[in-house]
């Protein structure tokens, strides 16, 4: 699939993550930009996490950014799900 | 019963910490019209992942009236957790559009003698009226609750601190709820710093004969099954109780007195619920 | 070498010296002790002449300061203290070099001193605690020599042997007179109990009694007393008092603490210990603090009272003192205004040195007559061992404090600690640092369930059967990693920036520097 538009989803608290979606030409590949309240003991594992929802959605070309504050993995997927959905223009059930 | 906020990742995670018998995850009230995706999609992974230790968990759904319901019921049917809720029932039509609903989703799914069961939240004027026939609806309906914010809201008064204005509403749906053997559980004490006021109001609502209590914050967990457990005393007479009960049993007597009072039936079974409630086998 | 813990000590630490190797809790002192002790220093002054100084700076070039100079201070004013900053400025810019700096803690006041240390102003640091700017400073290897961190008790013995061997004491009081009788108890920058400084001016060489506050002679009550002080001195401010101690300490209210906290009392209530007459003491933090309302409402309720409190003390301490819970407070630390005017004005409420409240080196402290203490964590691991300097990024970052003698002298060690913080999990198969060692800690009591420590199977039963949530710390362990998922540990080098000694003066372990981007 092809992110067109930009879209985020979660917050700022802790335990949560932010997820920003930007789109990128196609061809410039998935790129993250996490910054991490724990990111010298988990910075590989939630790219590793994000990478996993994306490739999903079969997503080849993608701008991240990621504000994390120490969301788990369950948690990080429901906001690049989220995020990603919303991007994608096929969210449901929202205002 | 918790009510934890279904887009907030922390509670949702700890939920299961604080010594609450069920956990309420609300997809309904506590969520912004525009992030119900989010905690949709939250409270779905965290369902699969999260150890809630043992809780009862129950998830409140939006409305089939509105644009969220149909979403939720998706999301979540398949998950089968111990209960939904659903808000604002107010008739047996509004069951009926549900279950069968729900039915479906379980087909689809092919989720065959499923588990989940339907609590029904009874929160309007119409639904207080209609509260007998939505308790005896189906044998999936186990708990009927009251939302003591929107009846008031709904009445067009003030929720107060003595509640009085929900007195007819309280004796009305325990009463249904009792008459088809099935739980009911009392709306939520709004003043997380006034301990003494939500145990006063625990008190009277375990008085009435409900099962129990929705808190907004675990910080009210305790004052409930203080309320709700019972003292050393009840737990020693029942006891006394029972034991006599066995030996006048075997003796072939059914009625007996203890220190002069009569001892029946009725007054077994209620012992027999103490210890229960205590977890004394004897 | 690997010592008694598991924890790799080398015998010698270049800039420290020969290392003397812990070897059990109470190992050493089931021995008496046959260190030499310096004998307190012999001072005269004559009749009628005045200990006032127009200055700091004057009282300072009075006491010989030199190169190589100890110098001491008391953390009492935290983190709204100017005085340490005043006096060790006012030494650089005399040139004097290598001071060894032994204040009884240094806070988030203290990150000015980095450049003095970068300046070779300061060429020793010893303290129970070192955080902020100053603990990113000395993790990064800024100081040559590495940092001695000491417990409370830790520091009284080490200041009696001569292994803080003090030419000059600071010592910053709230009230004083001209001849030096002082307090922390009432003034506009009232701290309360003054108690980390009583040992220091019984052995200091020279002493200055810094005050904003001086008042007509006498002052009363002196906690300090005019003999053995040198010098006296006005200044306009000794610290921030918005800083030093407001209000009264509120209990917490997040839920998580809260929780813990009822888990942590629930053990205690059970735990046998607890009883009439029983001592107590809890630390000022949010879970540990909070363990103290769910303690009073069981008192309240079994009609139980206890003997004494100890400790830092908080208002929530002097509210059970006031409602007869307990008979006494012994109070080296005040954590709040409303303690001051306790200290100041009920005769209950003792005001007692960092000797008598912790050393090992004594008759008898107060932290071995305690029956039951409750203590937080950075991080403990499976063998209860007890972390509270290194955060997880391996940064120093906290304090000694008397953690480690509380839980050596007390019947009843509970350790309260999350499971996991922001996602970083909290009981590790062995912690980065030892602080307090597991022998000496009975409890570790997490929202997710409570670990006995093995060696107290007893204790574990009787939890058992009170029905409460008891759980093996292995097991725990992984669940909470199987939450969490493994963290990466922070990368250290090689060059040991700290060394921590165990209250008797053995030590216990060292401190790597980390790598930082």
């Amino acid at each position: 699939m092809e992110v067109k538009n930009s879209a985020q989803a979660g917050t700022f608290e802790s335990s949560d993550i932010l997820v920003m979606i930007e789109p990128v030409d196609k061809g410039s590949g998935i790129t993250i930009d996490l910054s991490s309240s724990v990111y010298m003991h988990y910075a590989d594992s939630i790219k590793t996490t994000i990478t996993r929802v994306l490739n999903s959605f079969e997503i080849k070309d993608v701008k991240i950014i990621a504000k994390d504050k120490g969301a788990l993995d369950a948690i990080i997927e429901a906001r690049v799900e989220t995020a990603l959905k919303r991007a994608l223009g096929i969210q449901q059930g929202t205002l | 019963m918790l009510y934890i906020p279904g887009n907030n990742p922390a509670m949702l995670l700890q939920g299961g910490v604080y010594g609450a018998d069920g956990l309420l995850l609300d997809l309904e009230d506590a969520v912004a019209l525009n992030q119900k995706d989010a905690a949709r999609i939250l409270v779905r992974n965290l369902i699969k992942t999260n150890n809630f230790y043992g809780c009862e968990v129950t998830v409140r759904l939006n409305h089939l009236d509105t644009p969220f319901g149909m979403a939720d019921l998706e999301e979540i049917v398949p998950l089968q957790p111990d209960a939904i809720r659903y808000p604002k029932t107010e008739s047996v039509e509004d069951l009926k559009r549900l279950i069968s609903i729900v039915e479906e989703i379980e087909k689809k799914h092919n989720i065959e003698n499923p588990k989940m069961t339907i609590h029904a939240m009874i929160e309007t004027a119409m639904g207080v009226q209609n509260v007998f026939e939505i308790a005896a609806y189906s044998k999936r309906v186990d708990c009927i609750t009251i939302g003591g914010q929107d009846l008031t809201a709904d009445m067009n008064v003030v929720k107060t601190k003595e509640g009085r204005e929900l007195d007819f509403a309280r004796n009305r749906i325990v009463m249904a709820a009792k008459a088809n053997k099935i739980d009911v559980i009392d709306t939520v004490y709004a003043d997380v710093d006034d301990d003494e006021g939500l145990r006063q109001e625990t008190e009277m609502i375990k008085g009435l004969g409900y099962s129990g209590k929705a808190v907004i914050n675990p910080r009210q967990i305790g004052v409930i099954h203080d309320v709700y457990n019972p003292t050393e005393e009840e737990i020693r007479k029942a006891v006394r109780i029972i034991k006599e009960f066995k030996k006048n049993k075997e003796a072939g007597i059914g009625v007996f007195a203890i220190d002069g009072k009569m001892i029946d039936a009725p007054v077994v079974a209620r012992a027999q619920y103490v210890l229960e409630v205590a977890d004394i086998e004897l | 070498m690997k010592n008694i813990l598991g924890f790799d000590v080398p015998d010698f630490i270049e800039g420290f010296g020969e290392v003397e190797h812990f070897t059990g809790s109470w190992n050493k002192l089931k021995n008496s002790i046959d260190e030499q002790i310096i004998a307190p220093p012999v001072k005269n002054t004559l009749a009628h002449t005045s200990k006032m100084r127009d200055s700091l700076e004057a009282a300072i070039d009075a006491c010989n300061p030199h190169d190589g100079m100890t110098v001491t201070f008391h953390h009492h004013l935290r983190e709204g203290d100017y005085i340490v900053e005043k006096v060790m400025f006012y030494l650089a810019s005399k040139g004097i070099k290598d001071i060894t700096l032994a204040s009884s803690s240094l806070t988030g006041a203290h990150d000015c001193l980095v450049p003095l240390i970068k300046d070779g102003t300061i060429g020793q640091i010893f303290s129970s605690g070192i955080r902020g700017e100053l603990g990113k400073a000395v993790s990064n290897g800024v100081m040559k020599k590495p940092v001695v961190i000491h417990s409370h008790g830790g520091r009284a013995r080490a200041i009696k042997t001569g292994r803080i061997n003090i030419d000059l004491a600071i010592i910053a009081a709230s009230a004083a007179d001209c001849e030096g009788n002082c307090t922390g108890s009432y003034g506009p920058s009232a701290f309360g109990s003054i108690g980390y400084a009583m040992i220091d001016v019984e052995y200091a060489k020279k002493t200055i009694v810094v005050s904003d506050n001086i008042i007509e002679y006498p002052c009363i009550p002196a906690s300090i007393r005019q003999h053995y002080i040198d010098h006296v001195v006005k200044v306009d401010s000794i610290g921030d008092p918005s800083k030093i101690a407001t209000g009264t300490t509120r209990i917490t209210k997040s839920p998580m603490d809260l929780r813990i906290a009822e888990m942590a009392a629930d053990a205690i209530e059970h735990s046998g210990v607890y009883k009439e007459g029983y001592s107590f003491q809890v630390g000022a933090g949010g879970a540990s603090l909070a363990v103290a309302k769910f303690m009073r409402d069981k008192m309240k309720k079994q009609d139980i009272k206890g003997s004494f409190m100890i400790g830092g003390v908080t208002s929530y301490c002097v509210d059970m003192l006031e409602e007869g819970l307990f008979g006494a407070i012994f109070d080296v630390q005040s954590f709040d205004a409303a303690v001051s005017t306790s200290v100041y004005g009920n005769r209950n409420h003792i005001e007692i040195s960092s000797d008598q409240y912790a050393s090992p080196y004594n008759c008898g402290c107060m932290t071995n007559k305690l029956d039951i203490v409750v203590l937080g964590a950075l991080e403990v691991d499976v063998d209860f061992n007890v972390n509270v300097i290194t955060g997880a990024d391996g940064v120093v970052r906290g304090a000694s404090g008397g953690h480690s003698d509380t839980a050596a002298g007390a019947k009843l060690t509970v350790v309260v600690c999350p499971s996991f913080r922001g996602r970083l999990p909290m009981i590790k198969q062995k912690v980065q640092n030892v602080v307090t060692p597991g022998d000496t800690v009975d409890l570790i009591v997490t929202e997710r369930g409570i670990c006995v420590n093995p060696n107290s199977p007893n204790l574990s039963q009787k939890l058992k059967e009170a029905g409460l949530k008891v759980v093996d710390i292995n097991d725990l362990k992984k669940e909470v990693d199987g939450i969490t998922g493994i963290p990466v540990e922070p990368e250290h080098t090689e060059q040991i920036v700290g060394v921590i000694e165990y209250r008797d003066g053995t030590i216990m372990d060292v401190i790597r520097g980390v790598k930082t981007k």
